[in-house]
């Protein structure tokens, strides 16, 4: 048994179905890339991952370390371990980043029945993991994302993501908006986190991502499920070739 | 031939002109004072309640909202002052001089009096009592208004405070009318007030109720000259009617800043008259109101840019739970000679349950030709989107939902420049959302 099993996922938005059938095992520690051309739904698993609304499945199963999750909310994902990198990360006005760092960790502790962090402790931890991936105090200090550049943004994304300290962590096109330099920085952040004791799902449209963040398996989608799965060079296969060919093999 | 069609009297119509034939040679004041209540109380008698029709009271039908006027109330006893003692608590722990009013009566007894220079403090029904010149001077006529919450208020006003604060003074501390309820039988009070602020002087001025049970027709007239800095912070709770007009004039070059704050209120009408008197005036008229049950909250500023170079700034939040109505109306009037005027006006509502209503009516009157003005109106449930990013994190739906209320509140909060009271309100919106459970 997998870590993280998606058997046969069929997946409906607004009357739309984007999953069609989905079945994908990622194993603990492994990071396993998603490509796949746009309208694939590779979105939406990810969504679907995390638990939001209106997210229909139809048919099918996620099972987390055996058990499904289907029926769980997103903050009862959150505490089993599951994080979502947002592609397009929420500006919560009013909220400051440290306040909600350290809500969102104490929940989940809470949830686990783990004691509460004390606050030297998580002003520690939070000082330490944000120095790396140059995010200053300053943004700390501001309401979450509220003028934050789209760098900034990813790079609170993977900010978030070391101090909770997920099994399953889900970047969602984690590249997208960012220049090279950006990228490295998050690169280097994800790869920080990289660990026998937790599973990524590297989602990206692009090869180039995955020069910084090598996966160990790529999965490529289309149409709703996986078309085709293999090592990294997969992903150089799809740069050289493109999408088209898997186009029609979903048909 | 015209007949004029006047429907009959409701009961609250009744019992308000009876008050005021009992009570009004007992009222304070002879002279231009019975003069000034009788001419307030014939527009009352002509017109009646305002009802939906009168345009300026479309959403708070009083007329239909009002069922009944409760007896005058009486000078508190022993027994109503005790009940009074910790009313205003809402600031806990913050330093003012506390001026404790009792079922609208000044008490002394339980007052900060201390003497500083540069402030006088008095009773408005010693004042008309006396014929202070201070009184006759500026009350009823800070603000011109045909406003029947107004006439009410003058044809039976019986006390509140008069201060005066002396050219170039600056109190320590915040003054803090403190208005408590102390009778146990419901009871109504005309309370009147009337604050002036000369020149260059600086203050600010908290106005506490909490009414209780019984109702309350409060007016504050409030005379601010050139260079002066008013902070003024209003804070309403109470059971039953509240209707409160704020009528103040402000100078030249002067810093006003005021903050309604309103919860666990049942029928609230907070009425705000401003009116921009001197050249380069810098304002900022700003409220959150929390709403639940059937609560009912209109907020109506008529704001009138009667000089050139001011800037105003309007911002008004108010979240709504429940079957609860919130009303917002905001009338910027900008005269013709206002040239160079910069208003901005914005005023959201966040709706948290289906049955709630919020009804927001922003308006703009300008007759001169070189101004910035601007208004935006919003109501909407709790952002999705922003839910469920905060829920992925880990935060339960509740607390998510908190946050973000917080948050949306906060906002408003967070402008008020005295750091105790942005505290105390916080601290009184959280409490309130910690009631939602």
């Amino acid at each position: 048994m997998s870590f993280l099993e998606v058997k046969n996922l069929h997946v409906e938005v607004e009357g739309k179905k984007i999953l069609n059938g989905l079945t994908l095992s990622v194993e603990m520690g492994q990071v396993a890339a998603i490509m796949g051309p746009n309208g694939s739904g590779k979105s939406t698993l990810a969504y679907v991952l995390a638990g939001k609304d209106n997210y229909n499945v139809t048919e099918g199963d996620i099972l987390l370390d055996g058990a499904s999750i289907l029926k769980m909310a997103p903050d009862e994902r959150a505490a089993k371990g599951v994080f979502l990198a947002f592609q397009y990360p929420v500006e919560v006005p009013g909220v400051a980043t440290m306040t909600f760092l350290r809500t969102a960790l104490n929940a989940q502790r809470k949830t686990r029945g783990e004691p509460e962090l004390s606050t030297p402790d998580f002003i520690k931890l939070v000082r330490d993991t944000a120095g790396h991936l140059g995010v200053s105090q300053e943004m700390l200090r501001r309401a979450v994302n509220v003028g934050f550049s789209g760098g900034e943004k990813k790079r609170n994304e993977i900010l978030q993501m070391a101090i909770l300290q997920p099994r399953l962590a889900v970047l969602d096109e984690t590249d997208s908006g960012l220049d090279i330099d950006a990228l490295k920085v998050v690169a280097d952040g994800v790869n920080r986190l990289r660990s026998p004791d937790r599973s990524m799902i590297v989602i990206t449209h692009y090869q180039r991502l995955l020069e910084f963040i090598v996966p160990d398996v790529v999965h490529v989608l289309a149409k709703g499920r996986v078309v085709k799965s293999g090592g990294k060079e997969l992903a150089l296969e799809l740069e050289a070739k493109g999408y088209a060919q898997y186009a029609d093999e979903a048909a | 031939m015209n007949v004029e069609v006047r429907p009959t009297k409701t009961p609250a119509e009744q019992a308000l002109s009876a008050s005021y034939a009992a009570a009004r040679d007992r009222l304070p004041g002879q002279g231009a004072v019975a003069a000034l209540r009788e001419d307030a109380f014939r527009r009352f008698d002509a017109r009646g309640l305002p009802h939906r029709r009168v345009e300026e009271w479309k959403y708070t039908d009083l007329r239909a909202l009002m069922r009944d006027s409760y007896p005058l109330a009486t000078p508190p006893d022993a027994a109503a002052k005790l009940r009074a003692k910790n009313a205003g608590t809402v600031l806990g722990g913050l330093d003012c001089r506390r001026l404790v009013f009792v079922d609208g009566t000044f008490a002394p007894e339980l007052s900060d009096l201390v003497p500083e220079p540069g402030l006088a403090i008095g009773s408005m029904a010693d004042a008309l009592a006396k014929g202070d010149p201070l009184v006759a001077t500026h009350v009823g006529k800070t603000i011109a208004t045909e406003d029947i919450g107004v006439a009410l208020n003058t044809a039976l006003m019986g006390d509140g405070a008069v201060i005066r604060i002396s050219a170039g003074a600056e109190p320590k501390r915040p003054i803090h009318l403190v208005f408590a309820a102390g009778s146990d039988t419901p009871s109504s009070a005309f309370i009147r007030s009337l604050i002036v602020v000369e020149k260059g002087a600086k203050v600010t001025i908290i106005e506490s109720h909490d009414s209780g049970e019984s109702q309350v027709n409060t007016a504050l007239e409030l005379v601010a000259a050139d260079e002066t800095q008013i902070d003024y912070c209003k804070i309403t709770q109470g059971r039953a009617l509240h209707v409160s007009s704020l009528l103040a004039s402000v100078g030249a070059r002067a810093k006003f800043n005021s903050f309604a704050f309103t919860s666990d209120a049942q029928l609230v009408r907070n009425q705000n008259f401003i009116r921009f008197a001197g050249e380069g005036t810098k304002a900022a008229i700003r409220g959150a109101s929390l709403l639940r049950g059937s609560e009912h909250v209109d907020t109506t500023l008529l704001i009138e840019h009667a000089a050139a170079h001011c800037e105003s700034r309007e911002q008004f939040k108010t979240v709504l739970d429940g079957q609860s109505h919130g009303v917002f109306q905001g009338k910027i009037v900008v005269q013709p000679h206002a040239q160079k005027t910069d208003a901005k006006m914005m005023t959201r509502a966040l709706l948290l349950s289906d049955e709630a209503e919020a009804d927001n009516k922003p308006e703009l009157e300008i007759f001169a030709d070189d101004v910035v003005c601007g208004h935006g109106a919003t109501a909407g449930a709790l952002d999705p989107g922003l839910k469920f990013y905060l829920m992925s994190r880990g935060i339960h739906a509740k607390e998510a939902e908190a946050l973000l209320i917080q948050a949306f509140i906060g906002e408003t909060i967070e402008e008020i420049a005295h750091a105790g009271i942005r505290d105390a309100l916080m601290i009184a919106a959280l409490k309130w959302l910690g009631a939602r459970g």
